[in-house]
């Protein structure tokens, strides 16, 4: 049996090394339009800020494909997928074919269309290309400013690592507010006075509609919505991925915004599945199938789908939407549906401006359905598990905010499950 | 694989684990070295629980299905090829506390002490026996073989 894979990112590290721990024989090949090298995309921050070196982009070591016994090609992207002909098309011409397909394309980043776009200086930051060109360019740079397009977690994080260089940062966000998808606005705007702490100029409700060359077709100035100008030597957008899911529509595959798929991540054709970012899989909080792109998911998603294609089924219990972000050492993590708001729901907050810690905790009908935690991070996983498992803490509410949460915070006989498992009595 | 089991009713809280825990992980092997030269960038990779008369001491529960090592962004969190254990390569761990959000036990704490590292138990690597567990005075910790752990999956 052959086995395909676009792409080769943390969906197809998570596939092949679930494909390998149970079927040896397999044959595995991976198409991929960027190089050999297994990066991580959610690194590149620390790699823009110059914390790492290339090296340690690296997400599993350079032996990764020889020793799981899989085929490569490179810098070669799929094309076309013709699920009648089981048959997959690259853009050198070569007609690969497979008994079982994964889709892990991943997503592109978003670039609104304003005049511009081709002038040096400007850039995406979601591959390494992107981040090593970026660090190229500055290193050349005297005065160096950005503009950085997108008040997410990919904005931040390309701000974050960018102010640790000593560029000048101006972020805009469309949103009224910052990480808005993220966060509620008490830690919004703890995060937003951490980044003005450090020389940023947050400019929200406002966007870039223009860039500006000098003579020699480099980024001179920014305009903005509002009708600023801001002089800049780069334009940076961190506005976030859509679900890279054209050759599924093509291939005539049932596509919302992202790929749909079921509990083992097969898609309307039996024998493509479709994991990571470009797939719209169960998240177990809105208890609906979302695109959620996250590192966690798209890999645990691959390895479902790895799974189910070498006959071992073992269903998604579904995702939750997560992230944690860092401003100048100050840690922000939302969990869930962590910026619910209060209307319907049960909140417990508490914060402490001066030591700029924070922590939200939503709850529903006796569950905790969401978290938001800044400043103070400790153990923040007793929560995910909480929100994951769907445990009643009725009782237990108030321990869960006070102090330091632990195991012992929590209902007894989840607390005994978590620490020997099922069966096991403490 | 072998796995540490807690038993909270033998557990008086003397953390006696936390030092030999440290111990075992530091340069000089010796606790007066360890304590008064290496403390600087070492902590225990364990977490004694307490409130009121309850006490345990927590280490990586050890899953089948880490959640830790699906969200690692790095690379560095892996099982150990040798022993099965699931560590944290600390060369490769750039302490973006992926793991911290994701590990239901709250078992892996953010090591900040030198480079930022997730520090979590490495089960001693490979050794016969734990250092917790072999200097647990009250066999509060066991080192046995437990053939399922799912890690708080219900």
């Amino acid at each position: 049996m052959r086995i395909v894979i676009i792409g080769n990112s943390a969906t197809a590290v998570g596939a092949i090394e679930s494909i390998r721990e149970h079927d040896q024989g397999a044959e595995i090949m991976v198409i991929s339009e960027e190089g050999p090298m297994i990066y991580s995309r959610p690194m590149l921050s620390h790699y823009l800020a110059g914390e790492i070196d290339r090296s340690r982009l690296a997400y599993r070591p350079a032996d990764f494909y020889t020793r799981h016994h899989v085929a490569l090609i490179t810098d070669d992207p799929v094309v076309a997928i013709e699920p009648a002909a089981h048959q997959v098309t690259t853009s050198t011409g070569k007609v690969i074919a497979y008994d079982r397909l994964l889709i892990s394309t991943g997503g592109q980043p978003i670039v609104p269309p304003v005049p511009g776009l081709d002038l040096e200086g400007v850039f995406t930051f979601t591959r390494q290309r992107d981040a090593t060109r970026l660090a190229r360019y500055l290193e050349g740079q005297g005065e160096q400013r950005a503009v950085v397009v997108g008040g997410g977690m990919i904005g931040i994080k390309a701000t974050d690592a960018l102010i640790k260089r000593g560029v000048q940062v101006t972020m805009v966000e469309l949103a009224p507010a910052i990480l808005a998808a993220a966060l509620d606005d008490t830690a919004s705007a703890m995060i937003k006075r951490l980044l003005e702490g450090h020389g940023v100029s947050v400019r929200t409700e406002n966007t870039v509609t223009e860039i500006r060359g000098d003579g020699d077709g480099r980024v001179s100035t920014a305009l903005l919505k509002d009708g600023t100008l801001v002089d800049c030597e780069a334009v940076v957008f961190g506005i976030g991925v859509r679900p890279n899911a054209g050759l599924a529509s093509a291939a005539g595959l049932q596509v919302n915004r992202g790929v749909c798929v079921d509990e083992y991540m097969r898609t309307s054709d039996p024998d493509i599945y479709a994991a990571g970012d470009v797939a719209e899989a169960y998240d177990l909080v809105v208890d609906m199938n979302r695109t959620v792109a996250i590192w966690p998911n798209a890999y645990r998603q691959g390895a479902i789908a790895g799974a189910h294609m070498v006959g071992v089924s073992r269903p998604d219990p579904g995702g939750v939407a997560m992230n944690t972000v860092e401003v100048m050492g100050v840690p922000a993590m939302s969990i869930g549906n962590g910026n619910a708001p209060e209307e319907g729901h049960d909140i417990l907050a508490q914060i402490d401006e001066r030591a700029v810690t924070y922590k939200r905790l939503v709850m529903r009908d006796g569950r905790l359905i969401g978290a938001i935690l800044v400043g103070e991070i400790d153990r923040a996983g007793i929560y995910t598990g909480l929100i994951r498992n769907k445990i009643d803490v009725g009782q237990h509410r108030q321990r869960l905010l006070e102090g330091h949460v632990s195991l012992l915070s929590l209902p007894e006989q989840y607390r005994k499950h978590v620490v020997q498992g099922a069966g096991i009595e403490v | 694989m072998k796995r540490i089991v807690i038993h909270e009713e033998h557990c008086i809280g003397c953390r006696l684990c936390e030092v030999h825990c440290l111990v075992q992980h530091s340069k000089s092997h010796d606790i007066i070295k360890a304590y008064r030269r290496e403390r600087t960038e070492l902590m225990p990779r364990l977490i004694v629980e307490e409130s009121g008369p309850v006490s345990f001491a927590l280490q990586c529960r050890q899953c089948d299905e880490p959640a830790c090592l699906e969200a690692c962004i790095s690379g560095a969190m892996h099982r150990d090829e040798r022993t099965g254990a699931v560590v944290c390569d600390e060369s490769k761990c750039v302490g973006c506390w992926m793991c911290i959000m994701v590990c239901p036990a709250g078992a892996i704490r953010q090591n900040t002490l030198g480079t930022r590292i997730a520090s979590k138990c490495d089960l001693c690597y490979g050794a016969d026996v734990p250092a917790c567990v072999a200097h647990c005075p009250n066999g509060a910790l066991t080192y046995e073989e437990v053939l399922e752990r799912n890690g708080g999956e219900a």
